[in-house]
């Protein structure tokens, strides 16, 4: 079986980050930029499966972007067998589009399992995966933390308010994952060195006929009103005193 | 133009998220249709339907959607949405599986977890962990949008209930199979709604639930954790407070041993008032705190719940 994974690159999520003084946009000059870590943990699974056995090939997929080829040479570090970039000449690409595109990439691969993260830490839309499962019309299972293939089944638990639950898909199928999915392999320098060799093959978005023009467009980016700044009491009883002068208990 | 709100309960009772939905959908001013889709839901549907501002309650039940599944839930919702302008949902596991689906069904855009709605079609949603505020205006001719509950206030009692209507459940997507859940059991409020939150990190140790419990009980708190301390296995998954875990906005929020990682202050930094509890003077957690105290959390958390019974 074929697993396609889907990576994008986005602020390393211990770079915080500011808005353009103009508020049109995040300030992403200079920023560092990493491989989304959802994103991280569908690699990572993709290789058990291979290492499993059960997976032939691992095809890692980024779009957008001119940049996100470093996203993909994490992955190709990490130990995926091929990459592909579809290139949209800088575009910003909103959840929708990102799904219509991957649907082209799918069509063209024709996985069994596709792997994604549950949420790009940029956005932090959640939105990609469940979209890709419902264009292809394929079963999904969203916030994965335990993937098992059984025939032609994926059996999948599931992180759910208030604790697990464990779905069965029948396979092809859309698996989007949570954190406690796995801990991602580090990626050692030889192999790194190595992944810069790998082609990584380019796609024009063109080609796929997807409309990709953002559907929500954004007014405005700012931080937050700040709190007010607190103060420090010197014991419990001062603090219980404090709270209950302010009224919350 | 209508709103059709997807209620979000546990088969018994509707969560507290769905009644804020409720209270969020009143800036379309617009007549408001709650679906409850689920298995033997008439007291689901009954309280939904007493809800101020609901006109109407479209029930769905079936035995297959005692566990509802995605596929399922989402072509429920497609085949009901040419009557409606807005699809809403509170941003809780179920809508954050769901809508998302239905936006691809319907080929429109999504906007998750917004905090501010200016009708018919601008929000306000976290970005960056919350880092950052966007505001953003959706131009498809259906908004399908997953609400923040803590950001809106929560509908009141309606003078009379709305209609119930029982609709057809389409037969189930068989390619998926529901097979067991695991959840836990607790008679402390449910973390997302509730008005206080005491958390604790990973200094807590094995100690994390003989030390936050017995101050939980005493505020009528939900416990909160950190990723660590839930990584760690000191705390369950479901009490992860943070980007990746719940968000929360409780009247009070009591941080001990925790350092205020930007993936935890998003999910609590809304909080009314916070209180944080640490041995480090320079920990980032007091930058957001009201009220901090620069102690020993295995001193100072007996002694905060000792102070407090009397």
């Amino acid at each position: 079986m074929k697993i396609l994974v889907a990576v994008k690159r986005v602020v390393d999520h211990n770079v915080p980050v500011r808005a353009k003084p103009d508020g049109s946009d995040v300030e992403l000059d200079g920023v560092r930029m990493n491989i989304n870590p959802f994103d991280e943990i569908a690699v990572e699974e993709a290789l058990r499966l291979k290492e499993k056995g059960i997976a032939t090939e691992i095809v890692a997929v980024s779009l957008g972007s001119a940049a996100s080829p470093e996203a993909l040479r994490h992955a190709l570090a990490m130990g995926v067998d091929r990459a592909l970039t579809v290139e949209t000449g800088g575009a910003f690409l909103q959840p929708l589009a990102v799904a219509k595109l991957l649907k082209a990439v799918v069509e063209r691969e024709q996985p069994g399992l596709v792997l994604v993260g549950k949420q790009a830490i940029d956005n932090d839309a959640g939105q990609a995966g469940q979209m890709l499962a419902a264009l292809l019309d394929w079963p999904q299972a969203t916030f994965a933390s335990e993937l098992k293939i059984e025939g032609a089944e994926a059996v999948v638990t599931r992180e759910v308010d208030g604790g697990v639950e464990t779905i069965a898909l029948a396979l092809p199928a859309v698996v989007t994952c949570d954190l406690r999915l796995n801990a991602p392999r580090f990626v050692k320098l030889p192999n790194l060195m190595m992944a810069k060799k790998k082609p990584i093959e380019v796609v024009d978005a063109a080609e796929t006929g997807v409309n990709f023009a953002p559907r929500v467009k954004r007014l405005k980016v700012a931080a937050p009103a700040p709190r007010k700044a607190g103060i420090k009491v010197a014991s419990v009883g001062e603090l219980v005193e404090k709270l209950r002068a302010s009224g919350v208990l | 133009m209508s709103v059709l709100i997807l209620a979000d309960h546990d088969g018994r009772q509707l969560k507290a998220a769905s009644r804020r939905a409720v209270g969020a959908a009143k800036a379309w001013n617009a007549p408001i249709h709650v679906l409850v889709v689920g298995d033997d839901t008439a007291a689901v549907a009954a309280q939904a339907a007493a809800l101020e501002g609901v006109t109407r309650v479209l029930r769905v039940d079936a035995a297959h959607l005692a566990h509802p599944l995605a596929a399922d839930v989402a072509n429920i919702i497609k085949a009901l949405a040419g009557d409606f302008q807005v699809i809403l949902a509170p941003h809780a596991t179920l809508a954050k599986d769901v809508l998302p689906r239905v936006a691809g069904l319907l080929d429109v855009a999504m906007i998750a977890d917004a905090i501010e709605i200016t009708a018919p079609a601008t929000y306000v949603r976290p970005i960056y962990a919350g880092n950052l505020l966007a505001t953003v205006e959706s131009n498809d001719p259906i908004q399908v949008v997953t609400v923040r509950a803590t950001s809106f206030a929560a509908a009141g009692d309606a003078a009379s209930p709305a209609a119930i209507e029982s609709l057809p459940a389409p037969a189930a997507d068989t390619r998926v199979r529901w097979v067991s859940e695991s959840k836990n059991v607790s008679e402390r409020p449910e973390l997302a709604s509730a008005r206080v939150v005491v958390s604790g990190g990973r200094s807590f140790g094995e100690r994390f639930e003989e030390l936050l419990g017995p101050l939980a009980d005493q505020l009528g708190a939900a416990i909160g954790a950190t990723r660590a301390a839930v990584d760690a296995g000191f705390a369950p998954n479901e009490q992860q407070v943070g980007q990746t875990g719940t968000v929360v906005a409780p009247e009070l929020y009591i941080a001990a041993g925790i350092s205020g990682a930007q993936q935890h202050l998003a999910g609590m930094k809304d909080s009314q008032v916070i209180v944080a509890i640490n041995h480090d003077p320079d920990a980032a957690i007091f930058q957001v705190a009201d009220f901090g105290l620069v102690a020993d959390l295995f001193d100072a958390v007996p002694q905060l719940t000792k102070a407090l019974e009397q």
